[in-house]
């Protein structure tokens, strides 16, 4: 069939084509404009002439059937897509910048900085497998920032998306892949556990902070397949002043188990989000690699290996939710805290992978000068986290799965709502406002969380509110 | 143009009923019917008096093996199957079994093709239990999408140019482009009597245009329509898997 010529000037479909600004080992990329599209744009055009590598024709049709179906800020606009039977072509959106590549002769970064990337990255990564996408190639090149520092992750022709035939599942019996960035799951044939992703992003965590990748370059399958036993250098055997919670985090995403690294990218955000909140287990205090004899125990028994998924990405997902509890711990009725809590409980009984985020306003006058310290000079601050964590305690979960978090505020309920934006919260637990506790600091706020989350909220009420619930609790009920 | 796609009907009129309801109001523009009219369900009339209906309209219909069947006593079958054919048998008139006996085996229409068991030798009635079925269909067709059912359990194939396959158990209500450059199959669930857990009748949306496809299920009542097999003495299993989906 007659092709038309990729060249300056040439028109595809009402784009005009422009100059070429990428030319890679599967696509080059070439600048385009259309009449009536406003945009910076970006057309993908796969190397599928004879002799070249097929996996440039799989993977070019794999990102033609998962770009169309992206949203959000954290993925390439897509505007259009031409198929093989004429020309081949993916139209995008041209983000401005460059690939975080550019940053390699930069490495290692300070601590505090690559934590803000990898935060921001793993907060893109959580909204694409919640569209139902497994990246499988995150590494420098495919992540790129725009001007609001928000993360986007580009490349799609080696991901699996839960909802679509799997056409390069099926095509290559050798994962394809980026070698040091690869999960040890994916050299077994796994290609729909959304942990995967972690693990690069733990390899990328190690890699821009020590400025060593955690399992060399080997390219060989040989040399991919030891990290299916072989754990990395803990990074503080590489730099001394290495943060322990910093390497808590990178070692949780370098699990070879993948049951053993964080259930979600959200999960992840969320602690280098609040390293303050990070439980450190062994991980943190790992000086040197696991001995030789464990090393081996791992790799001549397969019951050790990684296992895979289980069930699938949404299912996954679903599973291991961020909970917020608002509490009311200075003011708040301790019939309502232990309503509070029972609900709690409930909710988290069928979500093993669940974390559970305690969340307090501390209200801030609007005019009065704040002063940290209680009438009896003790630091309010640290008093609500102490009580935060006493509640707490009768849920008896891991130390891992909870966190507690004072909120200094003004307004206490657009306080609670940043909070569950900024952290990815799937679910929050509220008191409602109590008709003889009407000041109480949180209850009063409900309606308005209820109202204007983007999640979902549950308000609880004590069990004896229930008969004799005023007129104001009536009309709140319906949030 | 958006085509509403349905297999193995089975005599089952609420759950075809319930399909077509669900397919006009998605805006299904031209239906097509797989084969398998009748056999097991109680309502043979009523539904191969909507296939003329809808044939006569500018629908396509295919042969399936139960309609041979009624028309044929060499088509082998179990107990229970046979039991329901030599009823339905008696219970359609000559101009229904003249309907059923001089559907086509296959039709192929663009680029697509629709039989009722797979393409390579429609008239054996094998089964698409795997991905080596299904590339022995697409082989034997240029089509870019063979629609088949016979099953009873929804799945989709694909082929590369170079003869790799994929196969996939398709998501309800999520639409997926069949990409031009590779030959699809795609499997059907049951109308009248679905077998993957799912008592919910299965279709097919599909659009020409997009080339998107989409695999819908549409709940029905079940209970009537186990009642009806019930109360004509047809075998009681038959009316008992329906709630199941097995």
């Amino acid at each position: 069939m007659p092709k038309p010529m990729v060249k300056p000037g040439a028109v595809i479909d009402g784009y005009t084509i422009g100059e070429c600004v990428h030319a890679g080992g599967m696509a080059t990329l070439w600048t385009v404009t259309h009449a009536g599209i406003d945009a910076r744009l970006l057309m993908k055009i796969p190397r599928a002439s004879e002799g070249e590598d097929p996996a440039a024709i799989v993977s070019f049709e794999m990102e033609m059937m998962i770009l169309p179906r992206l949203t959000g800020p954290h993925v390439p606009h897509c505007y259009g897509t031409g198929d093989f039977a004429h020309q081949a072509y993916a139209v995008i959106e041209r983000i401005s910048g460059t690939t975080l590549y550019k940053r390699l002769p930069d490495l290692p970064l300070p601590y505090g900085e690559v934590r803000l990337l990898v935060a921001k990255i793993a907060t893109a990564l959580a909204d694409l497998h919640r569209q139902n996408v497994i990246h499988h190639d995150i590494k420098p090149s495919s992540i790129m920032f725009r001007d609001n520092g928000e993360a986007v992750l580009i490349d799609f022709g080696l991901s699996h998306h839960n909802h679509l035939p799997d056409l390069m599942q099926a095509e290559f019996r050798l994962p394809y892949g980026t070698a040091p960035y690869m999960a040890p799951e994916r050299l077994l044939g796994v290609r729909d556990d959304p942990r995967s992703d972690l693990f690069s992003l733990g390899v990328l965590l190690y890699f821009f902070t020590t400025g060593e990748r955690p399992f060399g370059e080997g390219e060989t399958l040989r040399a991919m397949r030891r990290r299916l036993w072989r754990d990395p250098y803990p990074p503080r055997a590489l730099r001394s002043d290495y943060p322990p919670w910093l390497q808590e985090v990178v070692l949780r995403c370098l699990e070879i188990e993948p049951d053993w690294r964080y259930p979600t990218a959200a999960q992840l955000a969320f602690d280098l989000t609040h390293p303050d909140q990070v439980k450190l287990t062994a991980r943190a205090e790992r000086m040197k690699r696991d001995p030789l004899s464990v090393a081996w125990r791992r790799r001549f028994n397969p019951d050790v290996k990684p296992s895979g998924a289980r069930s699938d990405l949404a299912t996954q997902i679903a599973m291991s939710p961020i909970v917020t509890v608002a509490l009311d711990t200075a003011e708040g009725a301790p019939e309502l805290n232990e309503s509070l809590r029972v609900t709690t409980e409930r909710i988290l009984a069928t979500l093993p992978s669940a974390r559970l985020a305690c969340v307090n306003v501390l209200k801030l006058n609007r005019i009065a000068v704040d002063k940290t310290l209680d009438e009896q000079g003790s630091n309010k601050h640290i008093d609500r986290l102490v009580a935060l964590r006493h509640w707490a305690t009768p849920l008896k979960l891991d130390e891992s799965r909870l966190s507690v978090h004072v909120l200094e505020a003004v307004d206490p309920a657009a306080a609670l709502l940043e909070f569950a934006e900024v952290n990815q919260v799937d679910h929050v637990i509220i008191g409602a406002r109590q008709g003889s506790f009407r000041r109480t600091l949180l209850g009063s706020v409900s309606a308005k969380v209820a109202a204007e989350a983007t999640c979902t909220v549950t308000v609880v009420r004590p069990p004896r509110m229930a008969a004799d619930a005023g007129e104001a609790d009536a009309d709140e009920a319906a949030g | 143009m958006l085509l509403a796609v349905f297999s193995d009907i089975h005599g089952n009129r609420q759950a075809f009923e319930a399909c077509l309801k669900v397919a006009r109001a998605k805006g299904a523009e031209r239906f097509v019917m797989l084969g398998d009219f009748v056999g097991y369900g109680a309502d043979p009339e009523w539904v191969v008096d909507t296939a003329m209906e809808l044939v006569a309209q500018g629908a396509v219909a295919v042969r399936g093996n139960h309609d041979q069947a009624v028309n044929s006593s060499s088509e082998t079958m179990n107990n229970e199957a046979q039991i329901a054919i030599e009823w339905t048998r008696g219970r359609l008139d000559i101009a229904q079994r003249r309907f059923l006996a001089e559907l086509p085996m296959l039709v192929e229409d663009g680029d697509r093709l629709f039989v009722h068991s797979e393409a390579s030798h429609p008239q054996r009635w094998h089964y698409i239990r795997s991905t080596a079925d299904a590339a022995k269909s697409l082989i034997s067709t240029p089509a870019h999408v063979t629609f088949c059912g016979h099953i009873h359990r929804p799945a989709l194939y694909s082929m590369s140019v170079t003869a790799k396959m994929t196969g996939l158990v398709p998501k309800t209500d999520i639409s997926m482009p069949l990409l031009r450059g590779r030959q699809w199959l795609a499997v059907l669930g049951a109308v009248g009597q679905p077998r993957d857990g799912d008592p919910s009748a299965a279709f097919v949306l599909f659009d020409t245009t997009s080339c998107q496809i989409t695999y819908c299920r549409a709940p029905y009542d079940v209970a009537s329509a186990a009642n009806r097999i019930r109360e004509n003495g047809l075998p009681h299993w038959l009316a008992d898997r329906l709630s199941e989906g097995r």
